[in-house]
């Protein structure tokens, strides 16, 4: 992790859905840097502009105010190299698992020139991929017939395939019940080790935030503004373990009452 | 086929068909129900068969017209349907007019295209068009209008065109609507052809039933009935079958 050279730079960025004087503010002077292979977490209450501000950081939505640099160029379309997977596994009823995680080198250059030519090599690229997250044996069937846990692992895979280098995930692993989630947190903390992909993650479960990152932002209500930035000292690898320790309950404690709410 | 699938599949049908006509039949001789009010199954079976020659020579035609108009039909729906499809502002200015226009009873347009074509053909095939490609148009609009917006989120953030995005998603994803549609426009392409061989035409079912109720010869009027429910359910199931054979994932979803 190179800190002198961020990927993701925003400099007091505003963000807002609409315009004029019917606005709505979603997103209000956030500042913050993300270097490259660093695993940042957002979390906040619901509806507090998370996920606006992975749209706008993959430059799927405009800021209002504020610059926003990716690799130093200030970012005004789609960014091309981001994977994205949310918690709706969004997988293409039509094609087998492998085609699902084929999709993204359909489209993006320089793969989608190669793909019909190459077709078994890339696919060859999409099963290893798709063994490496417990799914062997899984690779050519539909996602009606896998669990919610391996569509999501199967939506991971689809993010990742092109090697992007931003992952953005928005609460990936919200609808699963607690162990799989458990087991998804380890299968990515793996994926980033091993790839050393910078990860933004969107979540609203601290436990999960706080064992992943390296730095978790807290968000604010709607209109969104960062409350506090939060280094995650925990050493890694971290095992699930480190989740029953103290240290850990401190940070997701003090994350806790920066949120608000009724308890 | 299981003994279970062989039961409602083929004996339950054939069962509820052969019933209807012998309860038809039953109650046109209980009654005596006159000749020129309701004739019996049999008696139109016998027309069928006595009047062979003509009514396959017409079938024939109303036939090709209904396959003609629906093709075209499938052809313009599913182009116009994508270009509404494509956007929501054209989506939000065509669907106005295309309701309106689809509101217009066909049948008080057939007057003008034998105007301006003459009696023939070419009437019954645009009326089987024109009456047939608005389901077409709405579904598959409909089937792009209503893709997911993270999924569109997932491949604009890989810089996907707006092509990209419909060749990968939008069109596959309104396949089973478009095919959905193609069951209902092909009996109302039938319908069509129909309707227009009734108002003006030389040949067709439409026309033959016409003539044979200026004659009076009410059994081959019902004949006519016979042979146009016959060939409707016939379209039907061929286009149920290709729906199946091209959609399958849609169906297989539900029935795990």
């Amino acid at each position: 992790m190179n800190s002198l050279d961020p990927l993701v730079v925003l400099t007091n960025v505003s963000m807002a859905y609409g315009r004029g004087a019917s606005a709505v503010p979603a997103i209000e002077d956030v500042s913050l840097q993300i270097s490259r292979g660093e695993f940042i977490a957002v979390v906040g209450p619901s509806g507090c502009g998370k996920s606006s501000l992975m749209k706008l950081i993959s430059g799927l939505h405009p800021t209002s105010a504020g610059s926003l640099l990716v690799h130093g160029q200030a970012v005004d379309r789609p960014l091309k190299s981001v994977g994205m997977a949310f918690q709706n596994s969004n997988l293409l009823p039509w094609r087998t698992c492998v085609d699902n995680v084929l999709l993204p080198l359909e489209i993006v250059p320089p793969h989608r020139q190669r793909i019909g030519s190459h077709r078994a090599e890339y696919k060859q690229k999409a099963v290893d991929l798709l063994n490496s997250v417990g799914l062997t044996g899984f690779t050519e069937k539909f996602p009606w017939q896998l669990s919610g846990g391996m569509q999501q692992r199967a939506s991971i895979c689809r993010a990742l395939i092109h090697e992007p280098e931003i992952l953005m995930l928005d609460e990936p692993f919200g609808a699963l019940d607690a162990f799989t989630r458990e087991e998804l947190w380890c299968a990515l903390r793996d994926i980033h080790s091993a790839r050393g992909v910078t990860v933004m993650l969107v979540t609203h479960d601290l436990r999960e935030a706080v064992f992943l990152a390296d730095t978790v932002y807290v968000m604010s209500n709607r209109p969104g503004r960062i409350l506090k930035r939060c280094a995650v000292e925990l050493p890694r690898p971290r095992d699930l373990e480190v989740t029953y320790s103290p240290e850990f309950q401190d940070i997701v404690h003090e994350l806790r009452s920066l949120i608000g709410g009724k308890h | 086929m299981t003994q279970e699938d062989f039961l409602t599949k083929v004996v339950s049908p054939t069962a509820f068909t052969l019933g209807l006509f012998l309860f038809w039949e039953a109650a046109c001789r209980l009654f005596e129900i006159p000749l020129t009010i309701l004739p019996a199954p049999s008696v139109i079976f016998d027309a069928l068969i006595q009047y062979r020659v003509p009514i396959i020579d017409n079938a024939w035609v109303t036939l090709w017209t209904t396959l003609v108009g629906f093709a075209l039909a499938t052809v313009g729906g599913l182009l116009l349907g994508i270009a509404i499809g494509w956007h929501k502002a054209i989506y939000a200015g065509v669907y106005p007019l295309l309701v309106g226009f689809n509101s217009i009873p066909k049948v008080a347009v057939v007057p003008v295209l034998i105007l301006w074509f003459g009696l023939g053909e070419i009437p019954a095939i645009i009326t089987a068009f024109l009456i047939s490609f608005f389901p077409i148009v709405v579904n598959v609009a409909t089937g792009l209008a209503t893709t997911e917006p993270e999924l569109e989120d997932v491949l604009r953030a890989l810089g996907a065109s707006k092509l990209d995005i419909m060749r990968k998603v939008g069109i596959p994803r309104s396949l089973p609507y478009f095919f959905g549609s193609l069951k209902v426009a092909i009996t109302l392409a039938f319908v069509g052809a129909v309707v227009s061989e009734t108002v003006g035409a030389n040949r067709g079912i439409g026309k033959l039933m016409l003539d044979a109720q200026a004659n009076f010869q009410v059994n081959i009027v019902f004949a006519g009935l016979l042979v146009l429910a016959f060939l409707g359910i016939v379209l039907y199931a061929v286009t149920a079958l290709i729906e199946q054979r091209f959609t399958g994932w849609a169906f297989r979803g539900q029935n795990r």
